[in-house]
């Protein structure tokens, strides 16, 4: 209870010089590493607010009699959801590889490391090279972004979600880059920790989209009730 | 982790500024940084105010400008609502005191992050110009109205509702990444590079109030963004996300089955805590004022942390208040009716402190104690009409009249404005190391405290004698005396009045750099870390070869036995002067 305990501190009261918690004051690597790492997850909590705003609208909206569930039968496109996995399937190996990464950052030599984060990239890549093929197919079936409320989000969706990938796609060359110029190894670490972190985060967000894309019409009544529609 | 000094790292300073162009332009140092937001903003609040002058003209004198037309005024009336709140407002406070005070008062060298922060700031300023741009596009800016609700927001018959509406939407999603980039900063700053002692506790209210604000800007603008992203998917690609079955001007338009109220409800959920995020530095900043002016410890300290904290917190469940016109069930009118006025607990535990603080105080009248008691009497007579606003049976009647903008301009017009110089008056000699002119200095605050009643405590009346907002022209309308029209007259006169005082503090602040006399260091005498630094203005670095050390907290004014009537954070207790008496 950390925080707590701090927010009831007295301060008018005569403490020592130093007294309490939480200072940094020593910047080195460890600690740079570690604020970058605390600036990260407050930004995803700001994402998170970003997709789940969008979510409790997408909810909202599919309870509307014109909204057209992509999944709701046999004439709907993700009636078959198999290359919707083989996309999950590209992000997730990308996730692993950078997960491996993440446990060769302390080990030497560093080349194991850098080849999980190249090949963490490449999936990352093919993910949303493949999420483009999606948009094709479904534009080539008819499945415009105006036509229906459902397709409308499924694009702005796998469009928002493909463009963080891309941010973090910049970050991991960043890193690669930086360790492949000037054999800088604690960017390297810094940037893989971040990197990491980051895509499992976007994983998650995924399989949740994935999910919502692919419900039922029931499926979404129930979760649509459940926020009070 | 042992204590050690930065100079023992020189590799971290290497973003210190080595040219004119380092040093005043790109430069990464946060002082400067915030120097560059603080002009920035106050440009483009001048733009407005000006902007609100042209709308007092009309309302003031109608059929004297031919230069005012119906869409004129509702594009004035947009650009001067969304600039003051979003554009000047918020980054003011945040940009540019945030990026000022946050690592001098809590005993850093600067924000965690420097090149993030310059990077905020150059899209801050590319959002600006992607908005002014609007007024030279094809139809001009948007006159949607500040809260741009669709379906008519982008519907021919509004004007700018072409690129001007467009324009505004991008700026506001660049707007959105400059503030996202620079709130990452203030927050992991204050967490992570405090000096050593600085406990959470030990931090002046300012930084309190900037750290909250910042966490409700980091939670509440991405539904702003996503409003904003939904709406130009409506007006690029004819998607149907807030837009119902319309038909517009005659012809049948291709959307169908969006809901213009989703789009209610995400605008007021970041809209509410918008007006915490511009309040909460305001009451962090004024509190500091006001203990330094009248030599006395802040009153309630802990309350004031914790008020600040509740009514962050309440600040996001509140939102429904702004749409009890717009219909809802009836159940949620009542909780929100109950969380509104819940609010208003933590804040009249503000002002109560407040003034607790001032009683028995050794009050210095001076030019920025001025403007902070003049805070207290605004904020309380705009926190009052809340009151009345936030009940369901009372807000229908008040509704889009007068009464409204008197209670928001007081609110979160006039009050964070007071706090705003206030705050320029305090840290100019810090900031500058010269002393604003007092005189000037009255004189801005007698016409501007007095000017704003006169400009707003009639528009109470006209609210309640029913005149409605937003409208370009009231003739004929029977229910409105003649008399309405005579006050709108003087309420213009005197807009025009506190308009252009403000020219009065331009000069002051133009004269005072060219020909101030030095401030020296710590005029104020205040106990606070940032009036410690070696160096008056404080260089990059802040700190010399060593960061301080923090002994209290920042409000310790005439401890007894010490022979000043403050005590500095930073200065051991061994080192203290005793009182004659003690000795």
């Amino acid at each position: 209870m950390g925080f707590i305990s701090a927010l009831t501190e007295k301060p008018w009261l005569a403490q020592g010089a130093g007294f309490g918690v939480g200072q940094v004051h020593v910047i080195d690597d460890e600690t740079l590493s570690e604020t970058k790492s605390i600036a990260l997850k407050i930004f995803l909590g700001v994402v998170s607010v970003f997709f789940s705003l969008f979510i409790i609208t997408f909810l909202a909206r599919s309870q509307y009699p014109d909204f057209q569930a992509l999944s709701g039968n046999v004439l709907q496109p993700f009636y078959n959801t198999r290359q919707l996995w083989l996309n999950t399937a590209f992000l997730f190996a990308s996730s692993v590889c950078l997960q491996l990464a993440w446990l060769n950052v302390k080990r030497e030599p560093a080349k194991p490391r850098l080849r999980y984060l190249w090949l963490a990239g490449l999936f990352g890549l093919q993910f949303l090279l493949a999420q483009l093929f999606l948009w094709r197919t479904m534009y080539g079936l008819g499945f415009y972004v105006s036509s229906n409320p459902a397709n409308s989000y499924f694009y702005l969706f796998t469009g928002l979600h493909g463009l963080h990938l891309l941010g973090g796609l910049f970050v991991l060359c960043k890193a690669g880059v930086a360790y492949l110029r000037q054999g800088s190894d604690k960017q390297l670490r810094t940037g893989i920790r971040l990197c990491a972190i980051y895509w499992h985060y976007l994983f998650i967000v995924w399989l949740i989209l994935f999910g919502l894309l692919v419900s039922s019409p029931e499926t979404y009544k129930t979760l649509a009730a459940l926020c009070g529609y | 982790m042992s204590y050690q000094t930065i100079t023992d790292q020189p590799e971290l300073l290497d973003h210190g500024p080595s040219s004119f162009i380092g040093k005043y332009i790109w430069s990464q140092d946060h002082k400067v940084i915030a120097i560059q937001y603080a002009t920035t903003a106050i440009f483009v609040g001048l733009v407005a105010l000006v902007l609100s002058g042209l709308m007092r003209l009309q309302l003031g004198f109608p059929n004297t400008f031919d230069f005012i037309d119906p869409s004129n005024y509702l594009q004035f009336v947009t650009m001067h609502g969304i600039i003051m709140v979003i554009y000047l407002l918020t980054a003011l406070l945040l940009g540019g005191f945030g990026n000022y005070l946050i690592p001098l008062m809590i005993g850093a060298r600067d924000m965690v992050f420097p090149f993030l922060n310059m990077l905020s700031y150059w899209i801050y300023l590319l959002s600006v110009i992607i908005l002014m741009a609007s007024f030279f596009v094809p139809g001009g800016p948007t006159g949607a109205g500040w809260t741009l609700y669709p379906p008519q927001a982008i519907l021919p018959g509004t004007p700018g509702h072409d690129w001007g509406i467009i324009l505004m939407l991008v700026s506001l999603g660049v707007f959105i990444v400059a503030f996202t980039m620079g709130g990452l900063n203030y927050v992991t700053t204050i967490l992570q590079a405090r000096a050593k002692g600085m406990t959470l506790m030990r931090m002046p209210l300012s930084v309190w109030g900037i750290f909250i604000a910042t966490i409700l800007g980091l939670l509440a603008f991405p539904a702003l963004l996503v409003s904003a992203i939904m709406m130009m998917f409506d007006k690029l690609l004819g998607t149907s996300f807030f837009m119902p079955a319309i038909v517009s001007l005659g012809e049948q338009l291709g959307h169908a089955g969006g809901s213009p109220v989703l789009f209610q409800h995400l605008f007021w959920f970041f809209g509410h805590p918008e007006v915490y995020i511009v309040a909460l530095p305001a009451f962090g900043m004024v509190s500091d004022v006001l203990s330094v002016h009248a030599r006395k410890s802040i009153f309630g300290y802990r309350m004031m942390v914790w008020a600040i904290v509740a009514i962050g917190f309440l600040s996001f469940v509140v939102w429904a208040h702004h749409m009890y016109v717009s219909g809802m069930n009836p159940a949620f009118g009542f909780f929100f009716a109950t969380t509104t006025l819940i609010i208003a607990v933590p804040t009249a535990l503000k002002v109560y402190n407040w003034v607790l603080t001032l009683w028995r105080g050794n009050i210095h009248l001076t030019v920025p104690m001025l403007f902070s008691i003049g805070f207290i009497f605004t904020f309380t007579h705009g926190g009052l009409t809340g009151l009345f606003l936030g009940n369901v049976v009372i807000d229908l009647p008040l509704s889009d009249t007068y009464f409204v903008v008197a209670h928001f301009h007081m609110v979160m017009g006039v009050s964070p404005i007071m706090v705003l110089f206030a705050a320029i008056y305090h840290w100019f000699p810090l900031i500058s190391g010269k002393m604003l002119h007092t005189g000037l200095g009255k004189f801005h605050f007698w016409v501007t405290f007095l000017g704003t009643y006169a400009i707003y405590l009639p528009m109470h009346y006209l609210g309640f004698l029913g005149v409605p907002r937003r409208y370009f022209a009231n003739s004929g309308t029977e229910f409105i005396p003649e008399s309405a029209q005579s006050l709108n007259a003087s309420i213009t006169v005197s807009a025009i009045i506190v308009g252009l005082v403000q020219l009065v503090f331009i000069y002051n602040v133009i004269l005072t750099l060219r020909k101030g006399k030095a401030a020296g260091a710590n005029p104020w005498n205040a106990a606070s870390l940032e009036w410690q630094t070696p160096q008056v203005p404080p260089v990059h670095g802040n700190w010399g070869n060593k960061l301080p050390l923090v002994y209290r907290w920042a409000y310790e004014y005439c401890p007894p036995g010490v022979k000043d009537d403050f005590v500095p954070q930073n200065i051991p207790p061994e080192d203290l002067i005793k009182s004659d008496d003690e000795r």
